[in-house]
């Protein structure tokens, strides 16, 4: 019998003793159960200013908590545990907290960079990965005690050390990532976390600055900020190898100033279809995840930051870098067509759907709010006051590939 | 317009470094409220890149000690004009050649932070 039976067994002892403690004392009101709650319908805004997390319910449409003492917040991303009840929050200043959103309390934090992007957990829920830009690499932590369970420098050349965009988790224990300055991707096999394998793809086109995982896990997509063009990997084939996908989109012309980087995600992908920023252009390419062929571009309102397909497909929402982040816009995927323009509040910096899409959530960062948009209607159902908002991360990711 | 204040931006610099003072003189400042505007634009959205803490992110860290060794008209410039081939682009669309200098001035003497609302 191993240590696990035995906790196992001791807990459910442990239960069934506090099950029986309002019978023997009945009528005894100093001991109560808080009610048992899921967390399905919670996620967590970024208030970037103020290294603050705050919780709200997707259901009721309201703020639940704030749990402070987060750091550096200005630019952060967020992963949810499997059984999503905590939020792992990757800080700009290399800060790494696990947060209960049940207790609505941070349980664990460590400073494992000095300057730090995103991060990714394993499909088994075991490993958090953090991407870093100083010192260079992933580290990978013990998703229950957030103990470094694996060092991976991105160590190019000699005593070079790239930053590293692009992380996402892959099946298997595995992780895949850009060298923004080495023009690499590489992918870890974490199957044995103390003999990590690396899988190097070198010359995968200039300037990686963030990529995604199509939500089958097969296809991993760098996006170019160097070219005109994006870096595809088949992660089935058994050799993985490098493609250029949409080559020479701008077909060169001047691009036009990039004042926000692109982000992309395995939202991208509606039907049979990719939805992706172009770089300095005012435009969503659209892609043709069968042939990878380009199918289309349209025109948008100004350089896509976030192009998000609603979870059934049907739409596509797009914001923007500033000047232009004051608006968002909704693509019809059935005829590829800007069908609304909606001002939701100044400088949008994120979107995110409830988990059938039947809302949007948007961050309006200078206004202070945080819009419930309906996606149907297109009308305002809720507003919420939260400090410089940003990013907006709901429970829903624990079960998808890629987020 | 723009030609008439570049004059007298150097000769205020001149003057700055001379008395070994951040503090900006007259000719360099920018109106309160336009000013404002520029620290929060600075601190947001070069922040996406700088990070706001100005700290570093995809663009290289702008505090005073990452920037000890750069001419105030090379930052200036690279703030106006962009440096092709990398991320950094120009913001001439959104600033005057004054307000780049002014802000590479800023950085050069330790960012302010935006006015508490």
């Amino acid at each position: 019998m191993n240590g696990k039976t035995m906790n196992a067994m001791n807990r459910r002892s442990l239960l069934a003793a506090f099950a029986a403690v309002p019978l023997l004392q009945s009528g005894c009101a100093s001991w109560s159960a808080p009610a048992p709650e899921g967390s399905g319908d919670l996620g967590v805004v970024v208030e970037r200013a103020r290294g603050t997390l705050a919780i709200i319910n997707t259901s009721r449409r309201e703020l639940v908590a704030e749990v402070t003492g987060l750091g550096d917040l200005s630019h952060a991303s967020v992963v949810f545990s499997r059984d999503a009840r905590f939020a792992y929050v990757f800080g700009r200043d290399g800060g790494l907290s696990k947060v209960d959103l049940l207790q609505r309390r941070l349980v664990a934090r460590v400073m494992q960079a000095g300057n730090s992007i995103g991060g990714a957990i394993s499909a088994d829920g075991t490993l958090v990965a953090a991407q870093n830009y100083t010192p260079g690499g992933v580290k990978v932590f013990d998703a229950q005690t957030l103990k470094l369970v694996a060092d991976l420098p991105t160590e190019y050349a000699p005593g070079r050390l790239s930053r590293v965009v692009g992380l996402v988790d892959l099946p298997g224990r595995r992780f895949a990532y850009c060298l923004f300055d080495a023009n690499e991707i590489w992918i870890a096999d974490l199957s044995d976390v103390r003999g990590p394998k690396l899988t190097k793809l070198q010359n995968v086109g200039k300037s990686p600055y963030d990529a995604l995982v199509t939500p089958n896990g097969r296809h991993y997509i760098a996006g170019l900020f160097g070219e005109d063009g994006l870096a595809l990997v088949d992660l089935w084939e058994p050799e993985p190898h490098v493609r250029r996908i949409l080559d020479g989109y701008g077909r060169g012309q001047e691009p036009l100033p990039v004042y926000k980087m692109p982000h992309l995600r395995g939202w991208a992908v509606a039907g049979r279809y990719a939805y992706l920023p172009a770089i300095g252009r005012h435009e969503v390419l659209v892609v043709d995840t069968q042939s990878w062929q380009e199918v289309g571009r349209i025109p948008v309102a100004g350089q896509p930051v976030f192009v998000m397909a609603r979870p059934d497909g049907r739409q596509i929402w797009v914001n923007f870098a500033v000047p232009d982040y004051d608006r968002v816009q909704v693509i019809d995927t059935p005829t590829h067509t800007v069908v609304a323009t909606l001002t939701p509040g100044k400088a949008v910096l994120h979107m995110e759907f409830t988990p059938r899409g039947e809302a949007v959530w948007i961050s309006s960062r200078d206004d202070n709010r945080v819009s419930v948009v309906d996606t149907a209607s297109l009308q305002t159902l809720a507003q919420l006051d939260v400090d410089a908002p940003s990013g907006i991360f709901f429970t829903s990711r624990a079960a998808r590939m890629g987020f | 317009m723009l030609s008439d204040k570049l004059p007298l931006i150097k000769a205020g610099l001149l003057l700055c470094l001379a008395a070994g003072l951040m503090a900006l003189p007259a000719a360099a400042q920018q109106a309160p409220a336009r000013e404002q505007r520029l620290i929060r634009m600075v601190r947001q959205d070069c922040g996406s890149c700088h990070g706001m803490h100005l700290t570093g992110g995809l663009g290289p860290a702008l505090t005073p000690t990452a920037l000890a060794d750069k001419p105030v008209e090379s930052l200036a410039a690279t703030i106006y004009g962009g440096r092709p081939g990398t991320p950094m682009p120009p913001w001439k669309a959104m600033l005057s050649e004054a307000e780049a200098s002014w802000i590479a001035q800023r950085l050069l003497a330790g960012f302010p932070q935006e006015a508490q609302k």
